[in-house]
């Protein structure tokens, strides 16, 4: 067991190093960072000369070098853009990014999952038909376009809830949250539910193609023999068989609702890691740029690994091809 | 201070919050305040907000005239000697008052190493200490203009700087983050209350500022938006008082809207198309062996084949001013006397003919499609203005990043026809005549941007003596007669001055100023 964490963490390893090799070379296509940190009027010379003393000049190995050992020592340097230090800058946006992916996941979860089951157990109902057909629009409407005919209609015509933030946040030094204040609230139902709508989407049509085939099987034809009554059979048998694969399904899918709310943090100007990262692009900010996909490659890593290592515990099979290999 | 945000968010959670008595005045722009430095960044909205806090020599009223700033008084003792005199009794935001000493500093700070302002100061200016209240220049040469870009040379406290370890300004290449870029003392009539870099900052009224309070403000809070349609959209929900810029698309919606209105009084950017002139073949051209342009027939056909009016109506949405100037009438009266060549067509493709190209000819014409407003759609409307006169003009536009490494100097000015857009940052008339009409020269540091190549010898020796006149009447006469050879010789074919697109809520009066900064004394809200 242990040397399957230990061969799996080195495994990550390699994939860290990796990603941040291919974003350096990418780096080299952004454009002039020095560009970014002076002034139309700084001359030619002084331009040189700040790309020499930023290290721009050397070779991109060196630079690569130099960038893993002191990111070994969580040393990402100083924001191009900011002046500030950009673990600083990073840790205090990381919050408003986390708190938004989990009131999203837990949107999806709390809506997919009814859905899902109402579609299964009452297929030809006319409500069913319409989850249906809101679920197909979740599924293909870009997520910038579903923010804005949000913000549309729920801020400029009716004026319920704010167009862009985070509403007033609570700050504990070591995290900050909104979800302690009214406006906080206020503010993260229309971007949960634009980041959550596809991952609502996912787990409603999951729950219900897994449903309807756990409602053919024997057991539960065994169950309704038996007399017992049709709500304890669809949700206390039938459900909880249907949500192993779901729960797999949205914990993986976690990373990618962290590493994609860029799109919704900036139609919503919220102020995490994703929108941090796209002005970083912008303005070839690379310190930022380079610590945000470590960060976000980490957790991909490490979510995977917890996966993994709950499929072993589940799994023996596993564990012994685990072994062998 | 932890304990208090908790109780006022609870206070807010349960609608007790006081907001409703409070003024305050939400503002949102497209990009960030980047850094609370005023010396490391010379990027225009960085230093317009900043001015709120730190304050200059002097400072400009609504047109733009130079009022007394922190100096009450000033005067030139000799051409090469200045004297200031600072305003008595002003205090910094930590009480510490304002004195000589203070300016030196911020003098010897703000051309440092890791400065990004160098050149509002000259390097050769020497500072001199009178009094605590009084310091002179002294120059090596003559500049007349010297206090005119002072309102951003701002002052900062000595003592506060050098406890704070920020004696210089943080260089490019620092690893530690530096005091001053997260904190501010200025002396401004607003004060920082809270700075989070690329989130939110607050400002509170400073009620000890020297000034006339003109605005009626609590509290100000500043927020990007990067998403233009969210901008918009959090203005018309009344959530920000004053956003910048409303897109140009958007313009009829927000005057429309009830809640809001659009102030786009003039910018002082003129935008206008350049030919190479220096070269002996032009490199994008069907024509060998020699360059048309050089001809000055063919240049004014060029010029009069473009329909002004039609770029203003059609693709500005006339939300644009013509031009016949390389300079804003705000830096320079006289603009207003250089008119335009008439639109003609006709009389175009007679010049064409009469220098030999009655048949026209083929030119590429390079273009920034996301610097200036609508600048891809202006070109294409020239492009098709040209056909009408038998000149096939294709269109070559790119993002700005790779637009400017190839037609400014550091791609060698690599083009045959172009656009550019010029606002100098000394708002003086000096700045384009010895940048972008002055014959290039390298070792004079004279002409960099002059794209075209353009190079009269008579207008060089105008710049150079503007440059040293302290008569304010006699250089003006000079400014205009070398604007006037250069009309003359058709060297650029000037196009119009943008527009500014501010969003302001109807709760809301504010001053706009044409070289676009915000002034929050100039702000009430109802």
């Amino acid at each position: 067991m242990l040397a399957f964490i230990i061969r799996r963490l080195l495994q990550g390893l390699i994939v860290m190093v990796a990603v941040s090799a291919i974003a350096f070379t990418m780096f080299q296509f952004v454009g002039d960072p020095v560009n970014q940190i002076v002034g139309a009027e700084t001359t030619t010379e002084e331009r040189a000369q700040i790309r020499e003393s930023l290290g721009l000049n050397d070779p991109i190995v060196l630079q690569f070098g130099r960038f893993l050992v002191k990111a070994a020592k969580f040393d990402f340097g100083i924001s191009y853009q900011f002046r500030e230090k950009v673990s600083d800058l990073i840790f205090s946006r990381m919050p408003a990014t986390l708190e938004l992916a989990f009131c999203a996941a837990f949107f999806s979860l709390l809506c997919g999952i009814p859905m899902g089951v109402y579609t299964a157990l009452r297929r030809d109902s006319w409500l069913s038909k319409i989850f249906q057909a809101v679920s197909l629009i979740g599924i293909s409407l870009p997520t910038f376009f579903t923010g804005i005919i949000m913000i549309f209609l729920f801020s400029v015509t009716l004026r319920w809830l704010p167009s862009f933030g985070r509403g007033d946040v609570v700050d504990f030094g070591f995290w900050n949250t909104g979800l302690l204040s009214w406006t906080g609230w206020k503010a993260i139902i229309m971007p949960a539910i634009t980041l959550g709508l596809f991952q609502m989407t996912l787990v409603m049509r999951l729950v219900r193609s897994e449903m309807l085939e756990v409602m053919r099987t024997d057991y539960i034809k065994f169950a309704r023999a038996r007399g017992i009554p049709a709500r304890s059979i669809n949700f206390r048998h039938a459900l909880k068989n249907t949500l192993i694969p779901v729960i797999t399904i949205v914990g993986l899918q976690l990373g990618s609702i962290i590493a994609f709310a860029i799109i919704t943090e900036s139609v919503f100007q919220w102020p995490g890691m994703g929108l941090l990262f796209l002005t970083a692009v912008q303005n070839a900010d690379i310190p930022i740029m380079a610590a945000y996909l470590i960060l976000i490659s980490f957790l991909f890593v490490s979510i995977n690994l917890i996966v993994d290592l709950l499929y072993v515990s589940v799994d023996p099979r596993i564990r012994i091809t685990g072994k062998a290999l | 201070m932890k304990i208090k945000t908790l109780l006022l968010a609870g206070a807010l959670a349960f609608g007790l919050g006081s907001a409703a008595y409070a003024k305050t005045f939400h503002f949102a722009f497209q990009g960030e305040v980047k850094s609370l430095d005023p010396y490391t960044l010379n990027e225009t909205f960085t230093y317009s907000v900043l001015g709120n806090v730190y304050e200059g020599i002097i400072t400009r009223g609504p047109n733009l005239e130079i009022l007394p700033g922190l100096a009450e008084k000033w005067e030139l003792v000799s051409p090469t000697h200045w004297r200031f005199t600072l305003r008595k009794g002003v205090k910094f935001h930590n009480g510490d008052p304002l004195t000589t000493d203070d300016v030196l500093f911020s003098a010897e700070r703000i051309r440092a190493n890791g400065s990004d302002l160098k050149l509002r100061v000259p390097a050769d200016a020497e500072f001199k200490k009178v009094d605590d209240h009084t310091f002179d220049v002294m120059l090596k040469n003559p500049n007349p203009i010297l206090p005119n870009e002072w309102e951003t040379f701002f002052i900062m406290n000595k003592k506060w700087a050098e406890a704070n370890n920020s004696k210089e300004p943080q260089s490019a290449s620092a690893t530690t983050p530096s005091f001053a870029s997260l904190n501010a003392n200025g002396t401004g009539p607003f004060m920082i209350e809270s700075h989070q870099a690329g989130v939110k900052t607050v400002f509170k009224p400073n009620k000890n500022w020297w000034g006339k309070k003109e605005h009626n403000l609590d509290e100000v809070v500043f927020t990007p938006i990067k998403s233009s349609a969210t901008r918009v959209a959090a203005l018309l929900s009344g959530e920000v008082d004053w956003i910048d810029p409303v897109p140009l698309q958007d313009f009829d919606r927000v005057d429309n809207s009830g809640v809001a209105k659009v102030m786009a009084g003039e910018e002082t950017r003129v935008i206008y198309l350049g030919f190479d002139q220096s070269s002996d073949e032009l490199k994008y051209s069907d024509v060998k062996g020699k360059n048309p342009f050089k001809d000055k027939r063919v240049r004014q056909a060029f010029y009069q084949a473009v329909d002004i009016n039609a770029i203003k109506e059609k693709v500005m949405r006339n939300r644009a001013y013509p031009t016949g100037a390389m300079i804003s009438k705000f830096y320079f009266s006289g603009a207003n006397k250089l008119e335009r060549l008439k639109y003609d067509a006709e009389g175009a493709k007679k010049l064409l003919a009469d220098a030999g190209y009655p048949n026209g000819f083929s030119i590429t014409l390079d273009c920034p499609n996301d610097r200036y407003v609508n600048d891809e759609a202006i070109c294409q409307a020239v492009v098709s203005m040209l056909a009408r006169i038998n000149i096939k003009a294709s269109l070559n536009s790119q993002t700005k990043s790779k637009y400017f490494a190839k037609i400014l100097e550091a791609g060698n000015y690599d083009t045959s026809f172009f656009m550019l857009g010029w606002s100098p940052g000394s708002m003086d008339s000096l700045n384009p005549l010895s940048n972008l009409i002055a014959c290039r020269n390298k070792e004079k540091k004279l002409g960099a941007t002059n794209v075209g190549g353009y190079c009269n010898a008579k207008v060089d020796e105008l710049t150079a003596k503007i440059k040293g006149e302290t008569d304010t009447a006699k250089r003006d006469a000079m400014i205009a007669e070398a604007f006037k050879i250069v009309n003359d010789d058709i060297a650029h074919i000037p196009l119009h001055t943008q527009s500014l697109a501010w969003g302001v809520s109807k709760n809301v009066e504010i001053v706009q100023r044409a070289d676009n900064f915000i002034k929050l004394n100039w702000v009430t809200k109802k």
